[in-house]
């Protein structure tokens, strides 16, 4: 079931138009990620949908009915850029920002306070946030965003500031929450935390949409038909009779080991391979090569910026 | 509790519970008391020490005697003592000061000296002045041989203070002191001014403070930014209010006490005390002496407490409250809008001009206002709602009909209205602007982006 939909979204601003009739399907209870390089319209896309801004065409569905404004209740955003009031006490500046998101003050306290023994900041209640580490700050952040129980989980780069150590214990919360029956939409360039986390994406670059759906859709549809193959015996004879049929990319020895990267092509299938080398030697592994997300990140949007150049030039010699 | 309460809890009570709320809200009235007190008390008590003052006067004994003793104010005659003696032995004979009278005087008015170690007090100096002017006069009225003249001088003496009475529409008389009405203006006017400045810019910093924190996305993700805007803008109110009702309130307190011990306390009993410093020692001898002087001294200080009581303080305190609530919301919401266009309080130079000139122009027509409270110019600046509190504060002690006073009320909140409209376009692109500093035309553009 789909959460939440923006179908042809379009914003333009003063000089250039932010986003290009993008559409984005977040499936419940996924873990969608928001990816495109800076200045792509993430930030915009992410304001449409906590309605800090209106979109000025397309339209947003939540839960399968056109959204309303108190659905920010059902909303969790942690911004890129957060802060906290400096001179206000922690305790009741969560408490706050937890009855702005429509909690009672006595269920606000109680939540704050389990969420606070989690974390183990029962001490920082009566300290003013400027006395806080950076790191502690986005703790406290953290809390607020997910206090009040979001169905849908927006955050915008959500590591910067942690060390390792927090940015696991977030990784689990994040999950935890998704377990929970949360969804969350996951905006980030860092694309090792993509791979880990996300099931679903969407790409977006230079205010269009260049990439959408589950991430291991994608990526199969990147793969070439690359393979690694490691094994124990006669490299000579093996690449002699591999060449009619696949073409060897590269070729390294780690010790006895011969491990070595082919690409299919439309003669040959897996099967074959494999075939060839149960003659050649013992196998150690034969796996088909995926390209990580940030791979296919830099191609698509390099891609793009390729096909945008050369319409650029036509026009121009058209004109 | 909705939201914009939420708010403006937290607008409110940040802002109480800072120390500098706190002492500027203690320390005000102590200085609005003094204001009060200060002119009553100097007027009601006087130098205590009694100064003895010698006399001289060169080849003639003319006003020898005539010039009388008070109670603080000893003169001795010396007869045969020459000045430089005198001058020489000052200190040992512990005088206070030298009077040094020569011939000349009766034709040449700068011929009389008063010589002391430090500056004569003006009490003293008039004094003496009236003292030899009236004696002067006498001994030249004597010289045309009238009868009966001290006689006749007695009969003619007269004593004018212009009494002024405001007539109301209902053909009610009321004892009114122009002095006090320009007072109540100027401090009125000028308080306006100053209050809608602090509490405006109060919000403008608090519109930077969450912008430049970058909590103001967190917000906005929960609240309309109108809703933040009106929170702010209500909950600093709120906070100019308390502090006003405890300015009043502790200013009264702090009056009435201390008038209370000056004018009733136990060690000044007798009214006249204080003022018993130039009584002279024997009025009776010299029908031209001016022995009311002290009753006058006193009742001055007591006419000023007589005439601050005759104002009407409800209408004037009520008005105020209005006035000031209206200015400010409607300067407020200008300076919320600066803020959000801003990144830093030093970029705010650029914007602050439509803020300052109306405001700086009230004041001019304000200043004019006392001197004249039914010119044109008064009038319409009264009446137009961006200079309008402060000069309306400026006119209302003097007598404003209430037609205008309610016209002028209308307007001021109608622009309110027109003004916040304007005000939350700009702040809710504003506040999600980094970077660059907006231009006027960008400025125009935001006001016309579609809203949710």
């Amino acid at each position: 079931m789909t959460l939440f939909q923006a179908s042809e979204i379009v914003k333009n601003y003063a000089n250039h138009r932010a986003l290009d009739h993008v559409t984005i399907s977040v499936p419940e209870k996924s873990i969608y990620g928001l990816l495109g390089p800076n200045g792509a319209g993430k930030t915009t896309l992410i304001r449409i949908i906590n309605q800090i801004t209106a979109p000025d065409e397309g339209s947003l569905t939540f839960l399968g009915r056109p959204m309303r404004e108190e659905d920010v209740h059902q909303i969790g955003y942690l911004p890129e850029e957060r802060g906290l009031y400096k001179k206000m006490k922690v305790g009741e500046q969560a408490l706050y920002l937890a009855q702005l998101k429509g909690l009672s003050r006595q269920e606000a306290l109680k939540r704050l306070k389990v969420w606070f023994e989690k974390f183990e900041i029962q001490d920082w209640w009566n300290k003013k946030v400027e006395e806080l580490s950076k790191g502690m700050q986005q703790k406290v952040q953290f809390i607020v965003t997910v206090i009040h129980k979001p169905r849908l989980l927006i955050f915008d780069e959500p590591f910067t500031g942690f060390d390792p150590i927090n940015t696991r214990m977030l990784k689990e919360e994040i999950l935890n929450l998704r377990k929970e029956g949360a969804t969350i939409i996951f905006s980030t360039h860092d694309m090792a935390s993509v791979e880990e986390l996300c099931d679903h994406i969407t790409l977006i670059n230079r205010s269009r949409t260049l990439l959408e759906g589950p991430i291991q859709e994608i990526r199969e549809k990147y793969a070439g038909n690359e393979y690694e193959l490691r094994f124990e015996g006669d490299v000579n004879l093996l690449t002699a009779t591999l060449n009619s049929r696949f073409s060897i990319l590269e070729h390294t020895k780690e010790g006895n080991v011969s491990v070595l990267k082919i690409k299919l092509n439309d003669r040959g299938t897996p099967n074959d391979a494999v075939r060839i080398l149960l003659d050649a030697g013992k196998i150690l592994s034969f796996n088909k090569l995926t390209p990580g997300m940030n791979e296919i990140f830099i191609r698509v949007v390099s891609e793009a910026g390729e096909k945008e150049a050369a319409e650029t030039l036509t026009e121009t010699t058209q004109n | 509790m909705s939201k914009t309460g939420l708010i403006i809890r937290r607008e409110y009570m940040t802002r109480v519970r800072k120390k500098s709320f706190i002492i500027l809200t203690l320390l005000t009235p102590v200085f609005m008391a003094a204001m009060f007190v200060i002119p009553v008390l100097i007027m009601s008590s006087k130098d205590k020490e009694v100064k003895r003052i010698a006399v001289v006067e060169e080849g003639g004994s003319l006003f020898k005697g005539k010039i009388h003793s008070t109670k603080y104010l000893k003169f001795e005659y010396l007869d045969n003592m020459p000045l430089d003696t005198l001058k020489k032995e000052f200190d040992q004979l512990g005088y206070y000061a030298i009077l040094y009278i020569s011939p000349k005087l009766t034709y040449i008015p700068s011929a009389a000296r008063l010589i002391s170690r430090k500056q004569p007090s003006l009490d003293v100096v008039t004094y003496i002045q009236d003292a030899l002017k009236k004696e002067i006069e006498r001994e030249k009225l004597l010289s045309y041989h009238i009868q009966n003249l001290d006689k006749i001088l007695k009969e003619v003496e007269t004593d004018v203070k212009l009494q002024t009475i405001q007539i109301s529409a209902t053909g009610e008389e009321k004892r009114t002191s122009t002095g006090i009405a320009m007072g109540i203006a100027y401090v009125g006017g000028l308080l306006i001014y100053m209050l809608t400045f602090m509490f405006g810019a109060m919000v403008m910093r608090g519109v930077i403070e969450e912008k430049t924190n970058r909590i103001v996305e967190v917000l906005i993700s929960s609240v309309r930014p109108m809703q933040l805007m009106m929170g702010k803008i209500i909950g600093i109110a709120l906070v100019g209010l308390t502090q006003f009702f405890l300015w009043i309130a502790l200013t009264l307190a702090i009056v009435t006490a201390v008038t209370g011990v000056l004018m009733h306390g136990p060690d000044q009993g007798k009214k006249i005390a204080p003022a018993s410093f130039f009584s002279a020692g024997n009025p009776q001898s010299n029908p031209l002496q001016e022995n009311t002087i002290s009753m006058e001294d006193l009742s001055q200080g007591e006419q000023l407490l007589t005439a601050l009581r005759s104002v009407n303080w409800p209408l004037i305190l009520g008005s105020f409250l209005i006035f000031f609530l209206g200015g400010y919301l409607l300067y407020a919401s200008m300076f919320a809008a600066v803020g959000a266009a801003v990144d830093s309080e030093t970029d705010t130079q650029q914007f602050m001009m439509p803020i300052t000139i109306p405001l700086l122009i009230a004041l001019f027509i304000a200043m004019g206002a006392f001197q004249n409270p039914d010119s044109p110019v008064a009038f319409w600046g009264s009446l137009i709602p961006y200079t309008s509190p402060v000069v309306m504060m400026a006119r209302l002690p003097f007598g404003v009909p209430l037609w205008e006073l309610i016209l002028s009320i209308v307007l001021l909140f109608l622009t309110f209205l027109g003004t916040v409209w304007f005000a939350a376009r700009i702040y809710r692109t504003g506040i999600l602007m980094y970077g660059k500093k907006p231009s006027w035309k960008e400025l125009w553009k935001w006001i016309r982006y579609k809203s949710f």
